[in-house]
């Protein structure tokens, strides 16, 4: 409808202007415009368009190639934490395992070492035990030796003293009180 | 329709009969000179190429001013692509319309091959635009509310998309192309008829949207400042520069969006032509 007013409006127009109408092709301004739109494609589509939007590809490819990269990257170091993480789990059970094994190693040893000591021991104090017997043995055939030497001496010194008179009487006479008194 | 149409008319008349209406037909139509009223006018040298159909009118300065403008920015933004990839900038803004055109209206609806086609689309969306909203600005002139700019560049679109067309499926299978599979042998003449008619339709129909829109922007605003003198009042300025304000407003919102659908209507013929099956 606001077409057909304008339509009619410019057919109004046209009678009082004189001149072109609002609807009347003027044919310079068509080759001027023709010679400039043409040119204008020409220039624009050499100095401009082709290298804007040939940068515009440049910079798409090269933010996906980015991105990819980015991807990429993000992949591998993942790849690498796993691995990594892999190879820190099997580090960690190889020393529990060498921990382990020594462990057992080191209680075998020592039950070894014990046994060992305590067996020596025993034979130490066994060969002591021995040594302390045949040390007695010799002792007592010693203090029996000395013993009898010496009780041959007192009995000497007492037969020696049996010599005496007085004291000769005294026996007898401790002896006759003994009967005595029983 | 009619009944508002011959309103429109009388009113007018009615106009005209009191004082001179011709005044806004002036102000959009081509001249000889540049309109600075109220500084002055520049007239513009006559007779130039010896030839007078060839003389530098109003719209042929504005289409020289456009160009210049339009070639100036473009290849400086192209320079801004040779330094480093990252836009800075006037190329973003420049930036964000060529995307647009290459990847909402270019790829969507020519799809493959939609390259070649590029440099036509992004130049008319560009010429477009800037004629636009150059037009917006005081003492100008909108050349897009030529019709016969926006005929020539409809003229270029029928031609972008007939080559088009030809060059994929070739001269003879572009023509057998346009009558659909399966028409009787009986309609074949009138469907011939119309699918031929609807060649030039399409242009036509280009051509005279573009020119309607930037047009009836501008006459909308100009009538509702003359309201003032008609009505011979101070209190209907008011009204009326506030509804010229809001018109103006729309007409940024109109300039943007008819370089938009002159490419993306060239944009969807040219991608009908080249793809027939569809």
């Amino acid at each position: 409808m606001s077409m057909a007013v304008l339509l009619m409006f410019a057919a109004y127009s046209e009678g009082g202007e004189g001149g072109g109408g609002l609807l009347s092709v003027n044919p310079g301004l068509a080759f001027w415009t023709v010679l400039i739109f043409l040119l204008l494609l020409l220039i624009l589509k050499k100095f401009a368009w082709k290298p804007i939007l040939d940068s515009l590809d440049e910079r798409e490819s090269k933010i996906k190639e980015s991105l990819e990269s980015a991807e990429k990257a993000r992949n591998d170091a993942q790849a690498l934490i796993e691995e990594n993480r892999k190879n820190l789990s099997k580090a960690e059970e190889e020393a529990k395992k060498i921990i382990d094994q020594s462990r057992t190693y080191a209680e075998q040893v020592k039950t070894q070492i014990m046994e060992d000591s305590k067996a020596q021991a025993q034979k130490i104090i066994d060969n002591a035990s021995v040594e302390i017997d045949r040390k007695r043995q010799e002792m007592f055939s010693d203090l029996k030796n000395q013993i009898a030497e010496i009780s041959v001496d007192i009995a000497e010194k007492i037969i020696r003293k049996n010599l005496d008179k007085d004291s000769q009487k005294d026996i007898i006479n401790k002896s006759i009180e003994d009967i005595r008194k029983n | 329709m009619d009944s508002t149409a011959t309103a429109v008319v009388d009113t007018l008349k009615k106009a005209h009969s009191g004082s001179d209406n011709s005044w806004i037909m002036h102000h959009i139509q081509d001249g000889e000179y540049l309109d600075f009223t109220p500084l002055g006018k520049v007239y513009l040298p006559q007779n130039l190429f010896g030839l007078e159909w060839l003389d530098i009118s109003r719209h042929v300065f504005f289409l020289f001013l456009v160009s210049g403008l339009l070639t100036f920015f473009l290849i400086r933004v192209a320079g801004r692509y040779k330094k480093s990839l990252v836009p800075k900038g006037i190329a973003n803004v420049i930036e964000v319309f060529i995307i647009f055109v290459r990847d909402e209206i270019a790829k969507p609806t020519i799809g493959k091959g939609h390259e070649k086609f590029l440099p036509y689309l992004l130049t008319a969306f560009f010429f477009i635009l800037f004629s636009n909203f150059l037009g917006l600005i005081p003492f100008t002139a909108t050349i897009t509310s030529n019709i016969t700019v926006t005929a020539t560049l409809a003229i270029f679109s029928f031609f972008v998309i007939q080559g088009g067309g030809m060059m994929k499926n070739g001269v003879f299978g572009y023509f057998k192309g346009l009558i659909p599979h399966g028409i009787p042998v009986v309609l074949l003449p009138i469907i011939a008829v119309v699918e031929i008619l609807g060649l030039f339709t399409k242009p036509f129909a280009l051509a005279v949207r573009l020119f309607a829109n930037m047009t009836a922007g501008h006459i909308v605003i100009y009538a509702l400042i003359s309201l003032i003198f008609v009505m011979q009042s101070y209190g209907i300025a008011v009204v009326s520069v506030g509804m010229a304000l809001f018109v103006y407003m729309l007409e940024i919102l109109v300039a943007l969006l008819q370089a938009y659908i002159f490419t993306m209507l060239s944009s969807l013929f040219i991608g009908m032509a080249v793809h027939q099956d569809h």
